[in-house]
């Protein structure tokens, strides 16, 4: 027995556990713990592996349009309960909750707003109510948000983030792959932009509709998107998938995505592609 | 003709079906007359059908749009018209035996027919993959309605797919873009377009060729937002819910009437669609005439703007502060 060693030191990340976790967060992509307020800087975006975390709607508003000048439609359109589906917990109770939880009431925010000075109309979606699944609401407020981006002459940008239909509303859910494909197609008719935004994840209905209909598609680094989810595809071929199956790289790889972008540079690209896209703009204004 | 399948349910059916034959088989070998037994026995099986076939729960519903006996789509074909001519691929990758299509003939008219295509065996499920189709098979169909839209001809579309396919080829390949595509350009299609649930209405592989300006449903059909199998695996977190799902997502033909989701209901005989294939083609014939006789007589910009009026105006909601 040596009477001078060393007593071992435990290792450094036991000090980093003990950082409060107020000022540092843990990357999920790479683990370090980063400052939240540089994270923050970064539009949640890890400053070492550059790993996207999710943000809310609100972010990807003050991230994408000129200051102030968003304003928010439809807020008064809220869910019901048609079908009174009932699984563990009735549909009702898990509304209210994500309302309560939320502060809105649903999962998408729409509005107007102003990206580097050109106007646009804008749908943004909020993955953590229900999933940011698609019901009657989201249809309806996604389809009035193509209408007036239609009615007024303007760019039309959806953030997307969802699982896609929303089974309490049965039918219905499935019905507004329809309704918002419908709206779109007179969009496309009267050639005016639509740019689809996908971020993590969005998969199903989702996918198989709106955020596959864009005249140009930015995905995240990263994001999973799909039409089925991963977990049902393993169980259908009875294998295991491919590292970054189903992500963003791949399905620019693929041919369904145009471009993968940085969080951090999405604004840019968006008025670099509107200044393509949509001549003639500020002559209507 | 493959050995006759059958549902649980069905059994007494089965059953009394039996002894009809036996009695008949009977008679015949010792040459008596048991007609007036057969007459009694045969009334007791149609009363029989209607009462099975009239209450079956949504769950036994699913089995029957299900049933491997119950017509599909080139079952129609053969009954329904003439001068079929079926068209291959989507001219990108491959052909798709999920979905069939084709020119046909409709009472003299010309038509593009265009449907999911199950199997009946193996052999043919193989072929068909089980009516799942990959985005080819999606791609081929839009193909096919762009076609029909050059010719101005109207098109009618089959539904019977258990979902689009999740594989790696299909996502690969842009399964959820070719849906989506295909819900966008039906939606715009300046020709008359009908649509029958025959089978199964399997989510967003059915609705990628069910943009309509009419949805009809044949009275056993299902169409539903995802399977009662998967809905049960997500929301109940187990399978073994799929009874409960079933009846939760309200996926029978008489629920998407009543919410004006499917514009008729077409009766099946006694029995189901499965024990009378020509009497079922019959009227779902008669029925597709009747609408697209309808639909003759618009313009394309009214047919564009009664689809885009229709899809557009589903959903229910509150609106107040």
């Amino acid at each position: 027995m040596a009477w001078f060693r060393k007593p071992k030191q435990p290792l450094r990340s036991a000090d980093k556990r003990d950082l409060p976790s107020e000022i540092f967060k843990k990357c999920n992509g790479c683990g370090e713990l980063v400052y939240r307020e540089r994270l923050a800087q970064n539009a949640q975006v890890c400053p070492e592996c550059g790993f996207h975390s999710r943000i809310p709607p609100e972010q990807y508003l003050t991230l994408l349009l000129d200051a102030g000048s968003f304003v928010e439609r439809e807020t008064n359109l809220h869910s019901l309960d048609l079908l009174e589906f009932h699984d563990l917990k009735p549909y009702r109770e898990r509304l209210a909750a994500a309302e309560q939880k939320l502060g809105r009431r649903d999962s998408v925010v729409v509005g107007d707003g102003v990206v580097d000075g050109i106007p646009v109309c804008i749908a943004v979606m909020d993955f953590r109510f229900l999933g940011g699944s698609m019901g009657s609401v989201v249809g309806e407020k996604v389809a009035r948000t193509i209408r007036r981006a239609l009615e007024l002459r303007r760019p039309l940008i959806i953030v997307s983030a969802s699982g896609g239909a929303r089974m309490q509303e049965g039918i219905y859910s499935l019905m507004q792959l329809a309704k918002t494909s419908s709206a779109l197609a007179r969009l496309h008719e009267a050639g005016i932009p639509f740019i689809s935004v996908i971020t993590d994840p969005t998969t199903g209905g989702t996918t198989a509709s709106f955020a596959m209909l864009g005249d140009v598609h930015l995905a995240e680094p990263g994001a999973l998107i799909g039409f089925a989810g991963p977990r049902v595809i393993e169980e259908t071929i009875k294998q295991a998938l491919p590292k970054g199956f189903q992500r963003s790289e791949f399905l620019r790889e693929h041919g369904m995505v145009d471009r993968v972008v940085d969080r951090r540079e999405l604004k840019q690209t968006l008025v670099l592609l509107l200044r393509h896209m949509w001549t003639g703009w500020d002559e209507e204004a | 003709m493959a050995t006759p399948l059958h549902l649980e349910f069905e059994r007494d059916i089965v059953e009394l079906q039996k002894q009809i034959d036996a009695l008949l088989r009977s008679a015949e070998e010792k040459g008596i007359d048991v007609s007036s037994e057969v007459r009694v026995l045969g009334a007791k099986l149609e009363v029989l059908k209607v009462e099975i076939f009239q209450n079956l729960t949504p769950l036994e519903q699913v089995h029957v749009a299900r049933h491997p006996r119950r017509p599909h789509t080139l079952d129609y074909v053969s009954r329904l018209f003439t001068d079929w001519v079926e068209l291959s691929g989507d001219r990108t990758f491959r052909d798709d035996g999920a979905v069939v299509g084709g020119w046909a003939r409709l009472n003299g008219d010309s038509i593009m027919v265009v449907g999911h295509q199950k199997g009946r065996d193996m052999k043919a499920n193989l072929k068909r993959n089980f009516g799942s189709p990959h985005p080819e098979g999606y791609r081929k169909s839009l193909r096919l309605m762009y076609l029909a839209e050059k010719f101005r001809r109207p098109v009618v579309t089959f539904i019977d797919t258990p979902g689009a396919y999740p594989g790696v080829g299909a996502e690969e390949r842009g399964q959820a873009e070719a849906i989506a595509r295909n819900i966008r350009e039906m939606a715009r299609l300046r020709i008359p377009v009908v649509s029958v649930v025959i089978g199964e209405g399997g989510s967003g592989g059915a609705l990628a060729i069910g943009v309509g300006n009419r949805i009809l449903m044949l009275e056993h059909a299902i169409y539903s937002v995802i399977s009662p199998e998967g809905c049960a695996a997500i929301l109940w977190r187990t399978a073994a819910e799929r009874e409960k799902a079933a009846r939760a997502l309200k996926l029978t033909s008489s629920e998407l009437f009543k919410r004006g989701i499917a514009d008729e209901i077409i009766l099946e005989p006694p029995g189901g669609a499965h024990a009378d294939w020509d009497e079922t083609g019959q009227r779902v014939k008669e029925a597709l005439m009747r609408h697209l006789d309808e639909l003759k007589t618009m313009e394309p910009e009214a047919l564009v703007r009664d689809r885009q009026a229709k899809f557009e105006a589903i959903g229910e909601w509150a609106e107040e502060d």
